[in-house]
């Protein structure tokens, strides 16, 4: 059995996993459940000046039958008054003093609003402070959320007042609504945040109700920005996560990784891109608390087979892989190969390639069952078919190298190399 | 042992002849299957309807919420798509070769999410076809069955009008008349033949037999083609001693009578011998059961390799207590005081192949004797050997002959149907009708 307990900055958890800053956490009776299910710890939900919801508060895609492929809110930060947060905060902190107890703020945008707030939230005993520079709906009109992580200057100074009072690790998290978020990183670090998180809601539109003619989630005939994540957003923030993970600045602080990690898989690869722990949202709010069995039942076994002892084994691995495009190996060459005892017939690999790509897939007709074979002189090795094959490892890459060295784009180009000729 | 009417309550009839393959409940369950259909290019479920409905098409609209076009989709390929969700044998056809079945999963259950689609179109009678303007050409048809009415439909698009003689009082051929009432029920027949004919330029005149009520020179006459669709006749006869037993029925008058005068006035025995194993038999034999019969068995001369029926069809006959005598030929109907007593049948064993490929059966010498009071007979139907040889269309063996061009031997009367194959399903005569009409508006153009 594998070691899945985590230290980030001091805050201890006995596995990587905490909900993230959401409706799940915003009070004692869901956060204990949490607990109880087995979560490592929670980022309670942003707390601040007291603000009210609307009804209805979220809207989702659904993708060919399976529900919430993504989600969006527009539910602001905690609309409980302050001291019941606070003192609900403390209870929870005393039934499970074993687990991590984060507490989000966004204060209003003075040192002293946030001076006062921090304090009263170390009253609470909890481990951890995250700053939500991210949100991207309601605060933002009011100067706080996305509107002070959009803005690197802004970010560091409310980072620096924040530092000069708080006595525990502080946690800065990311906006998505940039062009890239390493500036606010750097700039929070500059400010002297302990550590960073990522990603935020990203700003988004889900649909349009072709009855009612009104986008959602709706509120009384009208709609309004949410922010969207769940497992449609995964691919977003994995990328994100990279370019801190590779800053030479933000790599310097420990990453908390959010954004679709719906199971133990989601997990391992934030982890090998440089998270050390992961905040998990839409997938509890879809499932319910007891996904942490699988979460944490299926990245230890998937450790003990790999030989990692514990999670620092693995943190940030792949961080390495991901390089510039001109870096890459253009004398790799790889060609489909279709094992014909698997093929099923469905002709998707063969349309995929002809509307597609690169024509490089024959059909001999049959009836009712086609052949498709591939032409191995048209194949780019572009993988398309093997993505659309619905049937497990019947289409595979098989790798005929154009040389045995090693080639880059630059290389290609100053050799004069020959480009394609059709 | 008797035979005799009226055997169950209400409530046991309404239950035994309930729809067999019910429907979805809701929108949610077809789409958990619409979204399992993988979209196949160039589909093998296609290639396997004899009418080649864009099945992964109409698929993928259903999951998309675009019933109407789905609808269209199925019906504008098979007028009789309705229909024929119920009644196709869709294991040998479009479900069968889903290529799941090459995963060993369960097929996409294609026939159901066509019903999901035309069900909705033919009960709200939505107009999802237009025709062009008229072109003046009439066109007769006589038989408003399946090839009959999908040869009409294409026909009345393309701006012709027609005129279709019916020698029953219904239209929709053995869809209405021929097939167990728990596949498909009256009601639906008659709206399905409303649906089609809702398109406009379809007149179709009932209770008008070809050769009693109308002859083929007038249609001749008075039409700029003729279309015979006129299917298949009497069940084939047993050609044994006391065939002519009270208690010795064909099956499809059975069949039609259930259909037609309601579940509890038509009779049964308390002990029913089907003779045959098509689909026919086997919708004899189930609705025997149904009606309230005791024992029902079906005597088969070969075995189950070379039986027509689908494995599936005969599953339905086994669920009903049904019970199979293989390799037993009719030798006999004996009978006392002018009712059948017994059904007396040779042993037969398989032999070498004949021209269809199966083996054919061979007496043995032994007998078996089955107590009966009722013999219903399902060993195929006969053409309409004598209409045909009237009217001097050339045929084989009642079977019409006819050109790559549907055309029979006399120019401008063109065929199609159970009337040509001897009697195939229903999706089979659709696909006739339509290749009949593409023939004729050839024909019209010249």
């Amino acid at each position: 059995m594998a070691d899945l307990s985590t230290n980030f900055l001091g805050i201890k958890s006995p596995n990587p996993f905490w909900l993230a800053s959401a409706p799940p956490t915003d009070k004692k009776y869901n956060v204990l459940r949490a607990f109880e299910a087995g979560w490592g710890g929670v980022v309670w939900k942003t707390l601040g000046s007291q603000v009210k919801n609307v009804s209805s508060r979220y809207s989702a895609v659904d993708y060919n039958g399976t529900k919430m492929m993504g989600l969006n809110n527009i539910e602001l930060i905690s609309d409980r008054p302050l001291a019941i947060n606070l003192r609900e905060i403390a209870e929870c902190i005393r039934e499970f003093p074993d687990r991590a107890m984060v507490v989000s703020l966004m204060a209003d945008n003075t040192r002293d609003k946030w001076h006062e707030l921090i304090a009263q939230v170390e009253d609470t005993g909890a481990h951890g402070l995250e700053l939500n520079f991210g949100c991207p709906h309601g605060m933002t009109e009011r100067g706080m959320g996305a509107a002070v992580g959009q803005d690197p200057e802004i970010a560091k100074m409310v980072v620096e007042w924040v530092m000069e009072k708080a006595t525990i690790p502080v946690i800065t998290k990311l906006t998505p609504n940039v062009h890239s978020v390493v500036p606010t990183g750097r700039a929070s670090i500059e400010g002297g945040t302990n550590a960073l998180s990522l990603i935020n809601t990203i700003q988004s539109v889900t649909g349009v109700d072709l009855d009612t003619f009104v986008p959602n989630p709706y509120v009384a005939g009208k709609s309004a920005y949410g922010g969207y994540c769940g497992p449609a957003v995964k691919p977003v923030a994995l990328k994100m996560l990279t370019t801190i993970a590779q800053d030479p600045v933000t790599s310097r602080v420990p990453i908390s990784g959010i954004g679709g990690i719906s199971t133990w898989k989601d997990a391992a690869e934030f982890m090998l891109l440089g998270a050390t722990s992961v905040q998990v949202c839409t997938a509890v709010m879809k499932h319910g608390f007891r996904i942490i069995e699988d979460l944490c039942d299926g990245l230890n076994n998937w450790m003990d087979e790999k030989g990692f002892n514990t999670i620092y084994d693995f943190i940030g691995k792949s961080v390495p892989t991901i390089t510039h495009w001109e870096d890459l190996d253009i004398n790799y060459h790889i060609v489909a190969n279709i094992n014909q005892d698997k093929c099923i017939h469905c002709g998707l690999c063969y349309i995929a390639c002809e509307d597609t790509s690169h024509q490089a897939i024959n059909l001999t007709y049959g009836k009712p069952y086609n052949t498709y074979s591939i032409i191995e002189n048209e194949c780019v090795g572009c993988n398309l078919c093997k993505l659309v094959c619905p049937v497990d490892n019947c289409i595979t890459m098989v790798e005929q190298r154009k040389g045995d060295e090693y080639l880059n784009w630059i290389e290609f180009q100053q050799r004069g190399l020959p480009l394609n000729d059709h | 042992m008797s035979i005799k009417n009226n055997r169950l309550t209400a409530e046991q009839y309404e239950q035994n002849f309930s729809d067999i393959h019910p429907p979805f409940e809701n929108r949610e369950a077809a789409l958990v299957e619409a979204n399992r259909c993988l979209f196949c290019y160039d589909a093998p479920c296609t290639k396997s309807c004899p009418t080649s409905i864009n099945i992964p098409k109409f698929i993928k609209q259903i999951s998309t919420d675009n019933i109407k076009g789905s609808a269209y989709t199925i019906l504008d390929a098979n007028i009789m798509g309705g229909g024929c969700s119920k009644v196709c044998p869709v294991e040998k056809l479009c479900e069968g070769s889903c290529v799941y079945n090459l995963l060993d999963e369960p097929p996409i259950p294609i026939a159901k999410l066509q019903r999901y689609s035309t069900e909705k179109a033919i009960a709200a009678q939505w107009p999802l076809f237009q025709r062009k303007p008229s072109t003046g050409k009439k066109v007769a048809i006589v038989g408003a069955g399946p090839a009959g009415l999908s040869c009409a439909h294409v026909l009345s698009r393309e701006g012709v009008e027609v005129t279709i003689y019916e020698k029953e009082s219904k239209g929709g051929g053995l869809m209405t008349y021929g097939i167990a009432a728990y596949k498909v029920t009256p009601q639906f027949c008659d709206d399905e033949v409303k649906f089609i004919t809702s398109l406009g330029g379809i007149h179709i005149k009932y209770e008008q037999e070809l050769g009693r009520n109308v002859t083929l020179a007038e249609l001749q006459a008075n039409y700029d083609a003729v279309y015979l669709g006129i299917g298949v006749g009497v069940a084939r006869s047993l050609d044994i001693p006391g065939e002519e037993l009270a208690g010795v029925e064909d099956a499809l008058r059975f069949i039609y009578d259930i259909r037609e005068k309601g579940y509890p006035s038509v009779p049964v025995g308390d002990k029913v011998a089907v003779i045959g194993l098509g689909m026919t038999a086997i919708d004899a034999a189930t609705q025997a059961k149904r009606l309230g019969a005791k024992e029902v068995t079906i005597v088969y001369r070969r075995t189950q390799a070379e039986m027509p029926s689908t494995e599936v069809e005969l599953n339905l006959a086994k669920l009903d207590g049904c019970s199979i005598i293989w390799l037993a030929s009719p030798k006999e109907v004996r009978g006392e005081n002018g009712r059948v007593t017994q059904l007396i049948c040779n042993v037969m064993e398989l032999g070498v192949p004949d021209t269809s490929g199966r083996r054919t059966p061979v007496e043995t010498g032994e007998t078996i004797a089955l107590d009966v009071d009722m013999v219903i007979k399902a060993a195929g139907q006969i053409p309409y050997e004598d209409l045909v040889q009237d009217n001097q269309l050339t045929h084989w063996y009642g079977k019409l002959v006819i050109n790559e061009n549907c055309e029979t031997n006399i120019p401008g009367v063109f065929a199609g149907g159970d009337c040509v194959n001897g009697g195939k399903e229903v999706v089979d005569a659709v696909q006739a009708g339509k290749d009949g009409a593409r023939a004729i508006l050839g024909f019209l153009r010249k």
